[in-house]
Protein backbone atom coordinates (compact mmCIF):
# COMPACT_ATOMS: atom_id res chain seq x y z
CA UNK A 1 0.00 0.00 0.00
CA UNK A 2 1.05 3.56 -0.55
CA UNK A 3 3.26 5.25 2.03
CA UNK A 4 2.47 8.53 3.68
CA UNK A 5 -0.80 9.65 5.21
CA UNK A 6 -3.14 6.90 6.42
CA UNK A 7 -6.58 6.77 4.81
CA UNK A 8 -9.59 7.36 7.03
CA UNK A 9 -10.48 3.65 6.85
CA UNK A 10 -7.25 2.87 8.70
CA UNK A 11 -8.47 4.59 11.87
CA UNK A 12 -11.89 2.97 11.70
CA UNK A 13 -10.35 -0.50 11.26
CA UNK A 14 -7.81 0.13 14.02
CA UNK A 15 -10.71 0.94 16.34
CA UNK A 16 -12.46 -2.30 15.30
CA UNK A 17 -9.27 -4.27 15.95
CA UNK A 18 -8.73 -2.70 19.38
CA UNK A 19 -12.34 -3.44 20.35
CA UNK A 20 -11.94 -7.03 19.17
CA UNK A 21 -8.80 -7.49 21.28
CA UNK A 22 -10.63 -6.04 24.29
CA UNK A 23 -13.50 -8.45 23.59
CA UNK A 24 -11.00 -11.35 23.49
CA UNK A 25 -9.11 -10.45 26.64
CA UNK A 26 -11.82 -8.73 28.71
CA UNK A 27 -13.60 -11.78 30.17
CA UNK A 28 -10.35 -13.61 30.89
CA UNK A 29 -8.88 -10.63 32.74
CA UNK A 30 -12.06 -10.24 34.80
CA UNK A 31 -11.82 -13.84 35.94
CA UNK A 32 -8.14 -13.60 36.82
CA UNK A 33 -8.80 -10.37 38.73
CA UNK A 34 -11.72 -11.95 40.63
CA UNK A 35 -9.52 -14.91 41.57
CA UNK A 36 -7.72 -12.53 43.92
CA UNK A 37 -10.91 -11.94 45.94
CA UNK A 38 -10.58 -11.85 49.71
CA UNK A 39 -11.92 -14.83 51.73
CA UNK A 40 -15.35 -13.16 51.99
CA UNK A 41 -15.56 -12.26 48.31
CA UNK A 42 -18.17 -13.62 45.93
CA UNK A 43 -18.37 -14.56 42.28
CA UNK A 44 -18.83 -10.97 41.08
CA UNK A 45 -17.51 -7.50 41.81
CA UNK A 46 -17.01 -5.65 44.09
CA UNK A 47 -13.72 -7.05 45.35
CA UNK A 48 -13.80 -7.74 49.08
CA UNK A 49 -10.17 -7.22 49.89
CA UNK A 50 -7.32 -8.70 47.86
CA UNK A 51 -5.79 -12.04 48.77
CA UNK A 52 -4.35 -15.32 47.55
CA UNK A 53 -6.96 -17.16 49.61
CA UNK A 54 -8.62 -18.97 46.67
CA UNK A 55 -5.32 -19.92 45.10
CA UNK A 56 -4.49 -21.75 48.35
CA UNK A 57 -8.03 -23.05 48.82
CA UNK A 58 -7.66 -25.32 45.77
CA UNK A 59 -5.03 -27.31 47.65
CA UNK A 60 -7.38 -27.95 50.59
CA UNK A 61 -8.63 -31.53 50.61
CA UNK A 62 -12.27 -30.42 51.00
CA UNK A 63 -12.17 -28.52 47.71
CA UNK A 64 -14.99 -29.61 45.46
CA UNK A 65 -14.70 -32.17 42.71
CA UNK A 66 -11.78 -34.29 41.67
CA UNK A 67 -9.58 -31.45 40.44
CA UNK A 68 -6.18 -33.04 40.91
CA UNK A 69 -7.21 -36.43 39.58
CA UNK A 70 -8.77 -34.92 36.47
CA UNK A 71 -5.83 -32.54 36.08
CA UNK A 72 -3.26 -35.35 36.13
CA UNK A 73 -5.37 -37.42 33.72
CA UNK A 74 -5.61 -34.47 31.33
CA UNK A 75 -1.86 -33.87 31.47
CA UNK A 76 -1.03 -37.56 30.95
CA UNK A 77 -3.54 -37.89 28.14
CA UNK A 78 -2.26 -34.67 26.55
CA UNK A 79 1.33 -35.93 26.60
CA UNK A 80 0.40 -39.34 25.15
CA UNK A 81 -1.72 -37.74 22.43
CA UNK A 82 1.10 -35.28 21.69
CA UNK A 83 3.66 -38.06 21.25
CA UNK A 84 1.34 -40.23 19.14
CA UNK A 85 0.28 -37.29 16.96
CA UNK A 86 3.91 -36.54 16.06
CA UNK A 87 4.84 -40.22 15.64
CA UNK A 88 1.85 -40.90 13.36
CA UNK A 89 1.52 -37.61 11.44
CA UNK A 90 5.21 -37.33 10.44
CA UNK A 91 5.50 -40.69 8.60
CA UNK A 92 2.01 -40.20 7.13
CA UNK A 93 3.15 -36.81 5.82
CA UNK A 94 6.16 -38.53 4.22
CA UNK A 95 3.89 -41.11 2.58
CA UNK A 96 1.51 -38.49 1.16
CA UNK A 97 4.27 -36.80 -0.83
CA UNK A 98 3.56 -39.22 -3.64
CA UNK A 99 0.22 -40.62 -4.68
CA UNK A 100 -0.40 -44.20 -3.60
CA UNK A 101 -3.42 -46.39 -4.02
CA UNK A 102 -6.00 -45.25 -1.49
CA UNK A 103 -4.32 -41.91 -0.70
CA UNK A 104 -7.41 -40.01 -1.82
CA UNK A 105 -9.75 -42.07 0.36
CA UNK A 106 -7.55 -41.70 3.45
CA UNK A 107 -7.24 -37.97 2.85
CA UNK A 108 -11.00 -37.52 2.65
CA UNK A 109 -11.57 -39.62 5.78
CA UNK A 110 -9.08 -37.46 7.70
CA UNK A 111 -10.79 -34.25 6.53
CA UNK A 112 -14.21 -35.74 7.31
CA UNK A 113 -13.02 -36.39 10.86
CA UNK A 114 -12.10 -32.73 11.18
CA UNK A 115 -15.54 -31.45 10.21
CA UNK A 116 -17.66 -34.23 11.72
CA UNK A 117 -19.72 -32.79 14.61
CA UNK A 118 -17.83 -33.92 17.71
CA UNK A 119 -20.91 -35.27 19.44
CA UNK A 120 -21.34 -37.81 16.61
CA UNK A 121 -17.75 -39.07 16.97
CA UNK A 122 -18.17 -39.22 20.72
CA UNK A 123 -21.43 -41.13 20.42
CA UNK A 124 -19.90 -43.55 17.91
CA UNK A 125 -16.89 -44.41 20.05
CA UNK A 126 -19.12 -44.63 23.12
CA UNK A 127 -21.52 -47.09 21.45
CA UNK A 128 -18.63 -49.12 20.02
CA UNK A 129 -17.15 -49.73 23.47
CA UNK A 130 -20.65 -50.34 24.85
CA UNK A 131 -21.45 -52.95 22.17
CA UNK A 132 -18.12 -54.73 22.59
CA UNK A 133 -18.53 -54.57 26.39
CA UNK A 134 -15.14 -52.91 26.69
CA UNK A 135 -14.58 -50.54 29.59
CA UNK A 136 -14.41 -46.90 28.53
CA UNK A 137 -11.44 -44.98 29.89
CA UNK A 138 -9.29 -41.94 29.25
CA UNK A 139 -6.39 -44.17 28.16
CA UNK A 140 -8.46 -46.17 25.66
CA UNK A 141 -11.66 -44.75 24.15
CA UNK A 142 -10.91 -41.10 24.99
CA UNK A 143 -7.36 -41.47 23.65
CA UNK A 144 -8.78 -42.66 20.32
CA UNK A 145 -11.35 -39.86 20.31
CA UNK A 146 -8.60 -37.28 20.84
CA UNK A 147 -6.48 -38.71 18.02
CA UNK A 148 -9.39 -38.28 15.56
CA UNK A 149 -9.24 -34.59 16.48
CA UNK A 150 -5.45 -33.93 16.65
CA UNK A 151 -4.26 -36.06 13.72
CA UNK A 152 -6.11 -34.10 10.98
CA UNK A 153 -4.42 -30.92 12.19
CA UNK A 154 -1.07 -32.72 12.40
CA UNK A 155 -1.41 -34.13 8.88
CA UNK A 156 -2.45 -30.79 7.36
CA UNK A 157 0.58 -29.13 8.98
CA UNK A 158 2.81 -31.87 7.51
CA UNK A 159 1.27 -31.21 4.06
CA UNK A 160 2.10 -27.52 4.38
CA UNK A 161 5.65 -28.40 5.48
CA UNK A 162 6.38 -30.86 2.69
CA UNK A 163 4.84 -28.55 0.05
CA UNK A 164 7.65 -26.13 0.87
CA UNK A 165 10.33 -28.81 1.30
CA UNK A 166 13.09 -28.81 -1.30
CA UNK A 167 13.56 -32.42 -2.48
CA UNK A 168 17.10 -31.57 -3.67
CA UNK A 169 18.41 -32.17 -0.13
CA UNK A 170 17.16 -35.73 -0.18
CA UNK A 171 18.46 -36.35 -3.69
CA UNK A 172 21.87 -35.06 -2.62
CA UNK A 173 21.84 -37.41 0.37
CA UNK A 174 20.88 -40.34 -1.84
CA UNK A 175 23.59 -39.45 -4.38
CA UNK A 176 26.10 -39.52 -1.54
CA UNK A 177 25.00 -43.08 -0.77
CA UNK A 178 22.66 -42.60 2.20
CA UNK A 179 20.02 -45.27 2.72
CA UNK A 180 16.35 -44.29 2.88
CA UNK A 181 16.34 -44.45 6.67
CA UNK A 182 19.61 -42.47 6.92
CA UNK A 183 18.17 -39.79 4.62
CA UNK A 184 15.12 -39.37 6.80
CA UNK A 185 17.03 -39.43 10.09
CA UNK A 186 19.96 -37.18 9.19
CA UNK A 187 18.50 -34.90 6.49
CA UNK A 188 14.70 -34.67 6.54
CA UNK A 189 14.14 -34.90 10.29
CA UNK A 190 16.53 -32.09 11.33
CA UNK A 191 15.07 -29.79 8.67
CA UNK A 192 11.43 -30.33 9.67
CA UNK A 193 12.13 -30.54 13.43
CA UNK A 194 10.75 -27.04 14.19
CA UNK A 195 7.49 -27.92 12.45
CA UNK A 196 7.27 -31.12 14.46
CA UNK A 197 7.45 -29.01 17.61
CA UNK A 198 4.48 -27.13 16.18
CA UNK A 199 2.59 -30.39 15.57
CA UNK A 200 3.38 -31.48 19.14
CA UNK A 201 2.17 -28.16 20.54
CA UNK A 202 -1.08 -28.46 18.57
CA UNK A 203 -1.50 -32.06 19.69
CA UNK A 204 -1.08 -31.24 23.36
CA UNK A 205 -3.29 -28.14 23.50
CA UNK A 206 -6.08 -29.61 21.37
CA UNK A 207 -6.14 -32.68 23.62
CA UNK A 208 -5.77 -30.80 26.91
CA UNK A 209 -8.75 -28.65 25.96
CA UNK A 210 -10.94 -31.26 24.25
CA UNK A 211 -14.39 -31.71 25.73
CA UNK A 212 -17.04 -32.66 23.13
CA UNK A 213 -15.34 -35.80 21.78
CA UNK A 214 -14.28 -36.79 25.27
CA UNK A 215 -17.72 -36.48 26.84
CA UNK A 216 -19.17 -39.88 25.83
CA UNK A 217 -15.88 -41.71 25.50
CA UNK A 218 -14.10 -40.97 28.78
CA UNK A 219 -15.99 -43.33 31.07
CA UNK A 220 -16.29 -42.77 34.80
CA UNK A 221 -13.18 -40.67 35.42
CA UNK A 222 -13.33 -37.14 33.97
CA UNK A 223 -10.66 -35.09 32.28
CA UNK A 224 -10.13 -31.52 33.52
CA UNK A 225 -12.42 -29.69 31.03
CA UNK A 226 -15.30 -32.07 31.80
CA UNK A 227 -14.68 -31.70 35.54
CA UNK A 228 -14.68 -27.91 35.15
CA UNK A 229 -17.92 -28.02 33.19
CA UNK A 230 -19.51 -30.15 35.91
CA UNK A 231 -18.11 -27.88 38.65
CA UNK A 232 -19.33 -24.59 37.23
CA UNK A 233 -22.95 -25.49 37.93
CA UNK A 234 -22.47 -26.10 41.66
CA UNK A 235 -19.45 -24.06 42.74
CA UNK A 236 -20.36 -20.77 44.34
CA UNK A 237 -16.93 -19.47 45.39
CA UNK A 238 -14.10 -17.83 43.41
CA UNK A 239 -12.10 -21.07 43.76
CA UNK A 240 -13.15 -21.85 40.17
CA UNK A 241 -11.61 -18.55 39.01
CA UNK A 242 -8.36 -19.43 40.77
CA UNK A 243 -8.44 -22.72 38.90
CA UNK A 244 -8.97 -20.79 35.67
CA UNK A 245 -5.99 -18.60 36.46
CA UNK A 246 -3.84 -21.68 37.11
CA UNK A 247 -4.83 -23.44 33.88
CA UNK A 248 -4.29 -20.24 31.86
CA UNK A 249 -0.85 -19.90 33.44
CA UNK A 250 -0.09 -23.51 32.53
CA UNK A 251 -1.14 -22.97 28.89
CA UNK A 252 1.08 -19.91 28.64
CA UNK A 253 3.93 -21.92 30.18
CA UNK A 254 3.49 -24.63 27.51
CA UNK A 255 3.65 -21.99 24.73
CA UNK A 256 6.73 -20.40 26.32
CA UNK A 257 8.51 -23.77 26.55
CA UNK A 258 7.64 -24.60 22.93
CA UNK A 259 8.79 -21.23 21.63
CA UNK A 260 12.08 -21.59 23.55
CA UNK A 261 12.53 -25.05 22.08
CA UNK A 262 11.87 -23.68 18.59
CA UNK A 263 14.38 -20.87 19.06
CA UNK A 264 16.99 -23.36 20.30
CA UNK A 265 16.39 -25.59 17.25
CA UNK A 266 16.76 -22.59 14.94
CA UNK A 267 19.99 -21.52 16.68
CA UNK A 268 21.36 -25.03 16.41
CA UNK A 269 20.58 -25.08 12.69
CA UNK A 270 22.24 -21.73 12.05
CA UNK A 271 25.28 -22.72 14.16
CA UNK A 272 25.79 -25.72 11.93
CA UNK A 273 26.12 -23.31 9.04
CA UNK A 274 23.12 -24.63 7.17
CA UNK A 275 20.37 -22.47 5.79
CA UNK A 276 18.03 -25.43 5.77
CA UNK A 277 14.68 -24.81 7.30
CA UNK A 278 14.87 -21.05 7.00
CA UNK A 279 11.55 -19.59 6.10
CA UNK A 280 9.80 -22.73 7.18
CA UNK A 281 7.31 -22.58 9.97
CA UNK B 1 -2.55 -31.20 -1.46
CA UNK B 2 0.19 -31.07 -4.04
CA UNK B 3 0.73 -34.36 -5.73
CA UNK B 4 4.01 -35.10 -7.40
CA UNK B 5 3.41 -36.52 -10.84
CA UNK B 6 5.17 -39.65 -11.92
CA UNK B 7 5.55 -43.13 -10.59
CA UNK B 8 3.48 -44.44 -7.72
CA UNK B 9 5.14 -44.60 -4.34
CA UNK B 10 6.84 -47.81 -3.23
CA UNK B 11 5.89 -50.10 -0.37
CA UNK B 12 7.44 -47.81 2.23
CA UNK B 13 4.56 -45.37 1.78
CA UNK B 14 2.03 -47.98 2.91
CA UNK B 15 4.10 -48.68 6.00
CA UNK B 16 4.37 -44.97 6.75
CA UNK B 17 0.67 -44.31 6.42
CA UNK B 18 -0.45 -47.53 8.15
CA UNK B 19 -0.62 -46.17 11.75
CA UNK B 20 -2.72 -43.22 10.60
CA UNK B 21 -5.04 -45.44 8.57
CA UNK B 22 -5.38 -47.83 11.50
CA UNK B 23 -6.32 -45.09 13.99
CA UNK B 24 -8.98 -43.68 11.67
CA UNK B 25 -10.32 -47.13 10.81
CA UNK B 26 -10.78 -48.07 14.48
CA UNK B 27 -11.77 -44.74 16.02
CA UNK B 28 -13.55 -42.99 13.17
CA UNK B 29 -14.84 -45.17 10.30
CA UNK B 30 -15.98 -48.03 12.52
CA UNK B 31 -17.70 -45.84 15.16
CA UNK B 32 -19.47 -43.71 12.53
CA UNK B 33 -20.59 -46.91 10.80
CA UNK B 34 -21.87 -48.11 14.16
CA UNK B 35 -23.86 -44.92 14.68
CA UNK B 36 -25.60 -45.67 11.38
CA UNK B 37 -26.33 -49.25 12.49
CA UNK B 38 -27.39 -48.29 16.02
CA UNK B 39 -29.80 -45.67 14.66
CA UNK B 40 -31.95 -48.62 13.47
CA UNK B 41 -31.72 -50.44 16.83
CA UNK B 42 -34.45 -50.80 19.42
CA UNK B 43 -33.95 -49.95 23.10
CA UNK B 44 -35.50 -50.39 26.53
CA UNK B 45 -34.78 -48.98 29.95
CA UNK B 46 -32.49 -51.78 31.10
CA UNK B 47 -31.35 -53.04 27.72
CA UNK B 48 -29.91 -50.04 25.97
CA UNK B 49 -28.94 -51.66 22.66
CA UNK B 50 -31.28 -54.25 21.13
CA UNK B 51 -30.21 -55.29 17.62
CA UNK B 52 -33.10 -54.66 15.26
CA UNK B 53 -33.94 -52.98 11.98
CA UNK B 54 -36.59 -50.42 12.77
CA UNK B 55 -37.26 -46.97 11.39
CA UNK B 56 -38.98 -46.06 14.66
CA UNK B 57 -36.11 -43.83 15.84
CA UNK B 58 -36.20 -41.81 12.64
CA UNK B 59 -40.00 -41.64 12.72
CA UNK B 60 -39.72 -40.34 16.29
CA UNK B 61 -37.18 -37.72 15.27
CA UNK B 62 -39.31 -36.42 12.42
CA UNK B 63 -42.68 -36.50 14.21
CA UNK B 64 -41.69 -34.76 17.43
CA UNK B 65 -42.26 -31.03 17.36
CA UNK B 66 -39.29 -30.60 19.71
CA UNK B 67 -37.01 -31.75 16.86
CA UNK B 68 -38.09 -28.86 14.67
CA UNK B 69 -37.65 -26.43 17.57
CA UNK B 70 -34.10 -27.64 18.28
CA UNK B 71 -33.13 -27.56 14.60
CA UNK B 72 -34.63 -24.13 14.15
CA UNK B 73 -32.71 -22.73 17.12
CA UNK B 74 -29.48 -24.48 16.06
CA UNK B 75 -29.68 -23.26 12.46
CA UNK B 76 -30.48 -19.78 13.75
CA UNK B 77 -27.40 -19.87 16.02
CA UNK B 78 -25.37 -21.19 13.13
CA UNK B 79 -26.35 -18.49 10.63
CA UNK B 80 -26.09 -15.64 13.15
CA UNK B 81 -22.68 -16.75 14.37
CA UNK B 82 -21.52 -17.39 10.80
CA UNK B 83 -22.52 -13.89 9.70
CA UNK B 84 -20.88 -12.21 12.70
CA UNK B 85 -17.64 -14.23 12.59
CA UNK B 86 -17.40 -13.77 8.81
CA UNK B 87 -17.75 -9.98 8.90
CA UNK B 88 -15.48 -9.72 11.94
CA UNK B 89 -12.93 -12.23 10.65
CA UNK B 90 -12.80 -10.63 7.21
CA UNK B 91 -12.40 -7.15 8.70
CA UNK B 92 -9.62 -8.20 11.10
CA UNK B 93 -7.78 -10.15 8.39
CA UNK B 94 -8.13 -7.20 6.00
CA UNK B 95 -6.75 -4.84 8.62
CA UNK B 96 -3.78 -7.10 9.36
CA UNK B 97 -2.99 -7.70 5.68
CA UNK B 98 -3.48 -4.32 4.07
CA UNK B 99 -3.24 -1.73 6.82
CA UNK B 100 -0.42 -3.07 8.99
CA UNK B 101 2.73 -2.20 7.14
CA UNK B 102 5.53 -4.38 8.56
CA UNK B 103 5.65 -8.16 8.71
CA UNK B 104 6.85 -8.07 12.33
CA UNK B 105 3.86 -5.99 13.37
CA UNK B 106 1.55 -8.33 11.43
CA UNK B 107 2.96 -11.34 13.29
CA UNK B 108 2.77 -9.59 16.67
CA UNK B 109 -0.87 -8.53 16.19
CA UNK B 110 -1.79 -11.95 14.81
CA UNK B 111 -0.26 -13.67 17.86
CA UNK B 112 -2.20 -11.25 20.07
CA UNK B 113 -5.39 -12.68 18.55
CA UNK B 114 -4.30 -16.31 19.00
CA UNK B 115 -3.09 -16.28 22.63
CA UNK B 116 -6.59 -16.57 24.17
CA UNK B 117 -7.08 -19.65 21.96
CA UNK B 118 -4.56 -21.48 24.15
CA UNK B 119 -6.50 -21.06 27.37
CA UNK B 120 -9.13 -23.58 28.40
CA UNK B 121 -12.39 -23.37 26.42
CA UNK B 122 -14.52 -24.03 29.51
CA UNK B 123 -12.75 -21.29 31.45
CA UNK B 124 -13.29 -18.92 28.53
CA UNK B 125 -17.01 -19.66 28.66
CA UNK B 126 -17.23 -19.38 32.42
CA UNK B 127 -15.42 -16.05 32.26
CA UNK B 128 -18.52 -14.45 30.70
CA UNK B 129 -20.57 -15.17 33.83
CA UNK B 130 -19.16 -12.39 36.08
CA UNK B 131 -19.47 -9.98 33.16
CA UNK B 132 -23.01 -10.74 32.01
CA UNK B 133 -24.61 -11.99 35.24
CA UNK B 134 -27.47 -10.28 37.07
CA UNK B 135 -25.00 -8.48 39.35
CA UNK B 136 -22.25 -8.58 36.75
CA UNK B 137 -20.01 -5.87 35.38
CA UNK B 138 -22.21 -4.94 32.41
CA UNK B 139 -25.41 -4.65 34.44
CA UNK B 140 -23.70 -2.64 37.22
CA UNK B 141 -22.25 -0.27 34.65
CA UNK B 142 -25.60 0.19 32.88
CA UNK B 143 -27.40 0.90 36.17
CA UNK B 144 -24.73 3.28 37.44
CA UNK B 145 -24.86 5.18 34.16
CA UNK B 146 -28.62 5.41 34.51
CA UNK B 147 -29.25 3.67 31.18
CA UNK B 148 -31.49 0.95 32.64
CA UNK B 149 -33.45 1.08 35.92
CA UNK B 150 -32.93 -2.57 36.83
CA UNK B 151 -30.59 -5.41 35.76
CA UNK B 152 -31.17 -6.84 32.28
CA UNK B 153 -32.16 -10.50 32.57
CA UNK B 154 -31.41 -11.51 29.00
CA UNK B 155 -27.66 -10.94 29.17
CA UNK B 156 -26.78 -14.30 30.69
CA UNK B 157 -28.35 -17.77 30.30
CA UNK B 158 -29.94 -16.66 27.07
CA UNK B 159 -29.52 -16.96 23.31
CA UNK B 160 -27.61 -13.70 23.46
CA UNK B 161 -25.03 -15.17 25.85
CA UNK B 162 -24.64 -18.31 23.74
CA UNK B 163 -24.02 -16.25 20.59
CA UNK B 164 -21.49 -14.04 22.42
CA UNK B 165 -19.74 -17.21 23.62
CA UNK B 166 -19.59 -18.69 20.10
CA UNK B 167 -18.26 -15.48 18.56
CA UNK B 168 -15.65 -15.29 21.30
CA UNK B 169 -14.53 -18.88 20.73
CA UNK B 170 -14.74 -19.23 16.95
CA UNK B 171 -13.84 -15.91 15.30
CA UNK B 172 -10.20 -17.01 15.24
CA UNK B 173 -11.14 -19.99 13.06
CA UNK B 174 -12.45 -17.49 10.52
CA UNK B 175 -9.49 -15.08 10.81
CA UNK B 176 -6.74 -17.65 10.21
CA UNK B 177 -7.83 -19.06 6.80
CA UNK B 178 -8.99 -15.67 5.46
CA UNK B 179 -5.72 -14.06 6.60
CA UNK B 180 -3.84 -16.91 4.88
CA UNK B 181 -5.73 -16.27 1.61
CA UNK B 182 -5.30 -12.50 1.79
CA UNK B 183 -1.55 -12.67 2.39
CA UNK B 184 -1.24 -14.43 -0.98
CA UNK B 185 -2.96 -11.60 -2.90
CA UNK B 186 -0.56 -9.70 -5.13
CA UNK B 187 -0.63 -6.08 -3.90
CA UNK B 188 -0.26 -4.78 -7.45
CA UNK B 189 -3.79 -6.05 -8.16
CA UNK B 190 -5.11 -3.52 -5.67
CA UNK B 191 -3.10 -0.76 -7.30
CA UNK B 192 -4.43 -1.80 -10.70
CA UNK B 193 -8.01 -1.60 -9.36
CA UNK B 194 -7.30 1.84 -7.95
CA UNK B 195 -5.72 3.02 -11.21
CA UNK B 196 -8.73 1.75 -13.10
CA UNK B 197 -10.88 4.00 -10.95
CA UNK B 198 -12.36 1.60 -8.40
CA UNK B 199 -13.42 3.05 -5.07
CA UNK B 200 -12.20 1.49 -1.80
CA UNK B 201 -15.41 -0.49 -1.39
CA UNK B 202 -15.37 -1.65 -4.99
CA UNK B 203 -11.81 -2.94 -4.58
CA UNK B 204 -12.78 -4.89 -1.47
CA UNK B 205 -15.97 -6.23 -3.03
CA UNK B 206 -14.73 -7.00 -6.58
CA UNK B 207 -11.04 -7.87 -6.01
CA UNK B 208 -10.24 -8.90 -2.44
CA UNK B 209 -13.41 -10.82 -1.61
CA UNK B 210 -13.39 -13.13 -4.66
CA UNK B 211 -9.70 -13.90 -4.12
CA UNK B 212 -10.39 -14.87 -0.49
CA UNK B 213 -13.19 -17.32 -1.32
CA UNK B 214 -11.24 -20.49 -0.46
CA UNK B 215 -10.19 -19.04 2.92
CA UNK B 216 -13.75 -17.93 3.62
CA UNK B 217 -15.04 -21.40 2.72
CA UNK B 218 -12.59 -23.16 5.06
CA UNK B 219 -13.37 -20.78 7.93
CA UNK B 220 -17.11 -21.16 7.32
CA UNK B 221 -16.93 -24.96 7.32
CA UNK B 222 -15.13 -24.88 10.68
CA UNK B 223 -17.60 -22.47 12.26
CA UNK B 224 -20.67 -24.28 10.92
CA UNK B 225 -19.43 -27.73 11.96
CA UNK B 226 -18.53 -26.52 15.45
CA UNK B 227 -21.73 -24.59 16.11
CA UNK B 228 -24.01 -27.30 14.71
CA UNK B 229 -22.50 -30.01 16.92
CA UNK B 230 -21.93 -27.96 20.05
CA UNK B 231 -23.55 -28.70 23.38
CA UNK B 232 -21.01 -27.38 25.86
CA UNK B 233 -21.46 -23.65 25.19
CA UNK B 234 -25.23 -24.08 25.20
CA UNK B 235 -24.93 -25.89 28.53
CA UNK B 236 -22.72 -23.30 30.22
CA UNK B 237 -24.14 -20.06 28.80
CA UNK B 238 -27.66 -21.13 27.79
CA UNK B 239 -28.65 -22.05 31.33
CA UNK B 240 -30.80 -25.14 30.77
CA UNK B 241 -33.55 -23.29 28.91
CA UNK B 242 -32.09 -23.54 25.43
CA UNK B 243 -31.92 -26.86 23.59
CA UNK B 244 -29.72 -27.09 20.51
CA UNK B 245 -29.47 -30.31 18.52
CA UNK B 246 -26.12 -31.16 20.10
CA UNK B 247 -27.58 -30.68 23.55
CA UNK B 248 -30.63 -32.79 22.70
CA UNK B 249 -28.31 -35.63 21.64
CA UNK B 250 -26.17 -35.20 24.75
CA UNK B 251 -29.29 -35.31 26.93
CA UNK B 252 -30.53 -38.52 25.25
CA UNK B 253 -27.10 -40.02 25.83
CA UNK B 254 -27.13 -39.07 29.50
CA UNK B 255 -30.31 -41.19 29.78
CA UNK B 256 -28.47 -43.93 27.85
CA UNK B 257 -30.91 -43.70 24.94
CA UNK B 258 -28.35 -44.61 22.31
CA UNK B 259 -30.59 -45.51 19.33
CA UNK B 260 -32.65 -42.27 19.29
CA UNK B 261 -29.46 -40.28 19.86
CA UNK B 262 -27.88 -42.07 16.89
CA UNK B 263 -30.87 -41.33 14.64
CA UNK B 264 -30.76 -37.70 15.70
CA UNK B 265 -27.00 -37.63 15.05
CA UNK B 266 -27.54 -38.98 11.53
CA UNK B 267 -30.08 -36.26 10.77
CA UNK B 268 -27.67 -33.67 12.19
CA UNK B 269 -24.88 -35.04 10.03
CA UNK B 270 -27.13 -34.77 6.97
CA UNK B 271 -27.88 -31.12 7.71
CA UNK B 272 -24.18 -30.31 8.27
CA UNK B 273 -23.17 -32.04 5.02
CA UNK B 274 -25.91 -30.16 3.17
CA UNK B 275 -24.73 -26.81 4.54
CA UNK B 276 -21.11 -27.60 3.68
CA UNK B 277 -21.97 -28.78 0.17
CA UNK B 278 -23.78 -25.52 -0.35
CA UNK B 279 -20.60 -23.71 0.63
CA UNK B 280 -18.33 -25.85 -1.52
CA UNK B 281 -20.23 -24.63 -4.56
CA UNK B 282 -18.64 -21.24 -3.96
CA UNK B 283 -15.01 -22.32 -3.69
CA UNK B 284 -12.62 -25.15 -4.43
CA UNK B 285 -11.23 -25.86 -0.98
CA UNK B 286 -8.76 -28.51 -2.11
CA UNK B 287 -6.76 -25.94 -4.05
CA UNK B 288 -5.94 -24.14 -0.81
CA UNK B 289 -4.02 -26.98 0.88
Amino acid sequence: MQRGARPKSFYVLTAVFVLFVLFLYGPMSTVILLAFQGPDGGLTFPMHDVSLHWFRDIFQPQAIGDIWGSFSRSISLGLIVMALTVLIAFPAGLAFRRPFRGSGVIFYIVVASLIMPSIVVSLGIGSMFELLSLPRGWWSSALGAHLTWTLPFGLLIMFAVFNRFNPAYEEAARDLGASGWQTIRTVVLPIVAPSLVGVALFGFTLSYDEIARTSQSVGALNTLPLELQAMQTNVTTPVIYALGAYTTGLSLLVIAISLTLLTLLRLRQSRHGSDAGKGMV
Amino acid sequence: MKVVAGKLANGAAYLQVAPLALVFAIFFVLPIGLVVVVSFFDYQTYDILIPDFTFQNYIDVFTQSVTYQTYWITVRFCLTVWAITFVLGFTIAYYLTFHVRTLTMQIVLFLLCTIPFWTSIVIRMISWIPLLGRNGVVNSALINLGIVPEPLEWLLYSEFAVIIGYVHLYTLFMIVPIFNSMMRIDKSLLEAAEDAGASGWQTVWLVVLPLCKPGIAIGSIFVIAMVMGDFVTVNVLGGGQIASVGKAIATELSYLQFPPAAANAMVLLGVVVLLIMLLMRFADVRREL
